[in-house]
């Protein structure tokens, strides 16, 4: 059976890509960006900035508490300390890097152009950017978010917290929520619209399933704290009632509202990584996924699912025994499509011709590590033991297992993997393998005592702890687990660093793997595909080179691609455009405006509206009638 | 340019390339609805998670208020005569803008327009009567933070509006656009977008028409020993769906 149309597979020249377009220089080059390619770079390299913030105030809890009564960061610090490194982990650090994949890898893998809309891509990005300096310029003006990146309700109450603190992470996160959902439209109408003829869409790599799949729930989840930020914003600037309990409102409010989002988020952070699993697996496994539709299906049920699920992060708020039950049931059913995924991952595994590369193994990792957090997660679906283990450092370990064993590994194995594909060139074998055998050892130590500190009923969020407590041997241990951890992120930024200059340059399949993204250059030209590429199968490029037995020969290098000098020259691009990156600062000035209010033009009761409020939304409007109206270069972009 | 390597068997024949396609030619697989046209559909399944969360937050407070004792209370401010009014000038807005989008489908850019203004003119209107229904409350006492029913309804009743006030911007826009020139039969899908905005922003309105204004009218009825009316029968419907 069949195949993919190749960019000139018998034109005997090297590469002349970027033929035909004007292009900018430098820096003006990369602000005025549409093309998805260099958003998903601007994305990764912003994420993996925020990473490095995140993993430094990770670093700074941990050495307060390398002993009893330390008093190196007072409660203070500590509390601003845990909230922003949740927050920044979450929404500036993991999904970004999600989004960084989506961006660069999924039009590739579906043989489209661009996304659907490349303007709105870069509006996404530079709202994300703006997002971060929301969040961080907190710092600076001293009253950094302290309420934990959940915000129950009285913590961030106007009495309790009087400060700036909260404001800053309700407009950081309000920004990037708009941001996400942005992006989230763009990728869904991209996959649903744009895939490259015959890929219908159960032929559609995972990967692209899991970013269709967790951009619906990225839509559906975060009005929910769009909402819930709302009502925290009135009720602290404008003194309305939604979580004051004496007019009658209620704080269990925000938790339903903030975990009706909370949950599906947890799925937004991993879904992306089980398709990134699902692509490297098969790779180095030489042979088909096992199970794909299940595994479709598999994602489809662990997102609707997740929406009926919220309530198990409140079991300890006293909703009832009944509720208690139905939320416990639908969590513990949460595991069974999750363990098949699992199981089609070992039985892809199982039978292939493995190959242990360095992604390879960061998905092992992955897998592994994921599957003790996932266990630790189903223990916490039976009310009486979360109860228990409720607010101690076990549900840190838990979730730091799906989180980092997870979505990190999984994040670390698709950087090793895509980066040939990427930069042209590949990571260092050698020092990757280090980078593997550094991160998972020391992920081991810092995590795996938690639980037993979690047991012995040391409690999250506090600043330090007594002598007699007997915690100390463990979390010294953890402490010197994440100064490992710390070095082997170093070490994985040193590898991209040195990999950038000197790694071994490849082809436009290094892998041999069997999607679409393998078939153009690596990296691939501005227009990804000189001709429109036809698929005919789950595996294009397998079944275009091996035919379409079962056996798949292992060690074979795929045929280079060349491009004639001409090539791509009718493929049309968008123009660069300012207007996105006009309209997030607009947005940005618009937020910062209501945090100093220095200035104030009127006040709508207690609310200031500050002239910087104003030239925001001035700037905002501006940048949007000027995107509305101009000429995009290609009909149908926007 | 090389030839293409295509080895299509019957398998590949089915895919849903071609046909609707927008994009330069290419013949892509996708859903045969326009980019745009699929987006606008995605964001209002997203803000019917934005108005499900502010309408239910709303339903869950809604007797609060009562039970704290802190007035004024909803049935003694919603006028349903003029809301009713309100209510229906929304609703006509919703025919003008259908009969704007089939003129221009025809090719009849005058009377597209013509009814693109009345569209525009009844938003207005309605944003002027949620204005003074506002002012009145406002009047009467209810405040956004005296009590929990001045900081659900107007949050509630305000995101509408706000979402009426942009449609009316966005309008007042495309009728900019089309007296340049800009609208025509073949583009018409800009402002179909726009329509299909505008009639969701009409449908929530009868969600919280119903919720809002209806329920606690039916209500006091209700508590006044009167024989239970048609409004009360339908308000009982609808609680009971909650």
């Amino acid at each position: 059976m069949a195949s993919v149309a190749q960019p000139g597979l018998s034109a005997p020249t090297v590469s002349g890509a970027h033929t035909g377009t004007k292009k900018r220089s430098g820096l003006l080059d990369w602000i005025t960006t549409v093309d998805h390619k260099k958003i998903g770079i601007m994305y990764g390299v912003t994420a993996i900035f925020f990473l490095m913030v995140g993993g430094l105030e990770a670093l700074l809890i941990r050495t307060q508490l390398i002993t009893s009564g330390n008093g190196l960061i007072n409660e203070k610090t500590y509390n601003e300390l845990f909230t922003m490194h949740g927050t920044t982990m979450i929404f500036l650090a993991v999904m970004p890097l999600t989004v960084a994949f989506w961006n660069y890898i999924m039009p590739l893998q579906i043989g489209a152009r661009d996304v659907a809309m490349p303007r709105l891509n870069a509006f996404s990005y530079w709202l994300f950017v703006m997002a971060g300096l929301t969040l961080n310029i907190s710092w600076f003006v001293g009253h950094a978010p302290n309420q934990g990146w959940y915000a129950y309700a009285p913590l961030t109450d106007l009495a309790w917290n009087p400060t700036r603190a909260v404001d800053f992470w309700i407009v950081g996160l309000t920004i990037s929520g708009i941001s996400s959902m942005l992006g989230a439209f763009n990728f869904i109408v991209t996959i649903l619209n744009m895939r490259a003829p015959g890929m219908t869409l159960m032929r559609m790599p995972v990967f692209t399933w899991t970013t269709l799949i967790t951009s619906i729930l990225l839509i559906m989840a975060f009005p929910a704290i769009t909402v819930a930020i709302i009502f925290l914003m009135f009720d602290r600037w404008l003194g309305t009632n939604f979580y004051a309990v004496a007019a009658g409102g209620d704080p269990l409010l925000w938790q339903h509202l903030f975990w009706i989002f909370g949950h599906p988020e947890v799925y937004i952070m991993i879904l992306p990584v089980f398709g990134i699993v699902s692509e490297i697996v098969p790779t180095f496994s030489r042979k088909p996924l096992f199970g794909y539709s299940i595994m479709v299906y598999a994602t489809c049920a662990i997102a609707f699912l997740g929406f009926g699920v919220w309530a198990h992060h409140m079991f300890t708020t006293g909703m009832g025994p009944t509720a208690n039950a139905v939320f416990g049931a639908t969590t513990m059913t949460i595991a069974i499509p999750t363990g098949v995924k699992i199981f089609n991952w070992l039985g892809t595994i199982a039978l292939g011709q493995v190959r242990f590369t360095t992604p390879m193994m960061f998905t092992i990792g992955m897998i592994s590590m994921f599957t003790i957090g996932g266990i630790s997660g189903v223990m916490h679906a039976t009310v009486p033991i979360d109860s228990h283990h409720n607010d101690s450092y076990f549900l840190i370990a838990h979730f730091h297992y799906v989180l980092f064993g997870g979505s990190m590994f999984g994040l670390i194995a698709g950087l090793y993997y895509w980066f040939p594909k990427i930069t042209g060139r590949m990571m260092d074998e050698k020092l990757g393998k280090i980078n593997f055998w550094m991160t998972f050892v020391g992920f081991n130590a810092t995590f795996f005592p938690m639980h037993f500190l979690g047991l012995e009923g040391m409690p999250r969020r506090y600043y330090t702890y007594g002598e007699g407590a007997g915690w100390n041997f463990w979390n010294a241990i953890v402490t010197f687990g994440a100064y490992i951890l710390g070095a082997a992120m170093l070490l994985l930024l040193f590898n991209v660093g040195q990999s950038l200059k000197s790694g071994k340059r490849v082809g436009a399949n290094p892998w041999d793997a069997p999607t679409l993204e393998w078939a153009t250059t690596s990296p691939p030209p501005e227009y990804n595909f000189a001709e429109q590429p036809i698929v005919a199968s789950r595996d294009p490029l397998w079944a275009e080179k091996y035919g379409h037995g079962d056996d798949i020969p292992a060690h074979i290098e795929s045929p280079e691609i060349v491009l004639g000098p001409n090539a791509g020259d009718d493929v049309h691009l968008p123009n660069p455009s300012f207007w996105p990156l006009v309209g997030a600062s607009g947005m940005f000035m618009m937020g910062l405006g209501f945090l100093f209010e220095n200035i104030t033009i009127f006040w709508l009761g207690p609310l200031a509206i500050s002239a910087l409020s104003i030239v925001g939304l001035i700037t905002l409007m501006w940048g949007i009638f000027g995107w509305a109206f101009e000429p995009t270069g290609v009909e149908g972009l926007h | 340019m090389a030839q293409a390597v295509e080895v299509q068997t019957g398998a590949a024949g089915h895919g849903h390339d071609d046909a609707h396609d927008a994009h330069g030619g290419h013949g892509h697989s996708g859903t045969g609805i326009e980019n745009r046209k699929l987006m606008m559909w995605l964001f209002l399944a997203s803000d019917c998670m934005f108005f499900g969360s502010l309408i239910a937050t709303y339903m869950i407070y809604r007797n609060r208020a009562v039970e704290i004792g802190v007035g004024p209370f909803p049935h003694e401010l919603i006028d349903i005569p003029f809301t009713s009014v309100s209510a229906a000038v929304l609703l006509m807005s919703s025919l003008t803008m259908v009969l704007s989008l089939g003129s221009l489908q025809k090719g009849n850019i005058r009377n597209s327009r013509i009814w693109l203004a009345a569209t525009a003119i009844l938003g207005t209107t309605f944003l002027g009567g949620q204005f003074f229904e506002f002012t009145e409350f406002h009047h009467e006492g209810l405040t956004l933070q005296g009590n929990i029913f001045g900081s659900t309804f107007f949050t509630l009743t305000g995101f509408h509006g706000v979402h009426v006030g942009l449609g009316v911007l966005w309008l007042v826009s495309l009728l900019f656009v089309s007296l340049r020139g800009g609208l025509k039969q073949e583009n018409a899908m800009t402002l179909e977008i726009a329509g299909l905005y505008w009639h969701f922003v009409d449908i929530v309105w009868i969600v919280i028409f119903t919720l809002v204004y209806l329920l606690p009218y039916a209500s006091a009825e209700g508590e006044g020993g009167e024989h239970a009316s048609r409004v009360h029968d339908l308000a009982h419907a609808v609680m009971r769906f909650f």
